[in-house]
């Protein structure tokens, strides 16, 4: 069910914003930023949901949480840089938008730093 | 988070573009830029709390 409504909210901020798009460029990306933040807030539950099965995939296999957060960490860094992105070359500003990838890469390489400590430290162990 | 933020900020953008048009055929370009620039702050202030409210449950989701 709730496909529909995606799909309609999609479909309707697309109309709006091409129907304002020629005399005032900045009012549709408004509509069009307002658009995917309404979709975002409705999958949100469901997200939350995914995450929570993570966590009991996390904790009956003997993952430690710290792993499974960083990957949601680097879930949530990933998703909100591309949004900015997204909106960044919708409105044309391509460079703006490759500035934004490249934050969120170096973000996420932090992020991951512990874990690629850790399996360095692993291998060291395992050479002779 | 319903649907009718979409509906106003095109009512807004609607409204501020038939203005202009009036305000520059009335000969005041300036006047319709003032317009422009009002109804633009209006829709930013509401897009900002939406904005805030979706960094703010993505950071309480994925725990950032």
């Amino acid at each position: 069910m709730d496909i529909m409504q995606i799909g309609i909210i999609g479909i309707t901020a697309a109309v709006l914003a091409l129907s304002v798009k020629n005399q005032l460029p900045q009012f549709a990306l408004m509509i069009s930023i307002i658009g995917g933040i309404l979709i975002f807030m409705m999958i949100m539950p469901k997200i939350s949901a995914a995450m929570q099965i993570f966590y009991d995939i996390g904790d009956k296999t003997g993952i430690g949480d710290i792993q499974i957060g960083i990957i949601l960490k680097i879930i949530g860094i990933a998703y909100i840089a591309e949004f900015a992105s997204q909106i960044c070359i919708d409105s044309g500003e391509s460079a703006v938008a490759s500035k934004v990838e490249l934050g969120g890469k170096v973000m996420i390489l932090i992020t991951s730093m512990p874990v690629i400590m850790a399996m360095v430290d692993l291998v060291e162990k395992l050479l002779p | 988070m319903d649907i009718t933020i979409v509906f106003r900020i095109a009512a807004v953008g609607i409204l501020v573009a038939v203005l202009n048009q009036v305000l520059i055929r009335a000969g005041r370009e300036e006047q319709a830029m003032m317009t422009t620039l009002a109804g633009l702050v209006v829709v930013l202030f509401w897009i900002i709390q939406y904005i805030s409210e979706l960094f703010d449950t993505v950071q309480t989701l994925f725990k950032l």
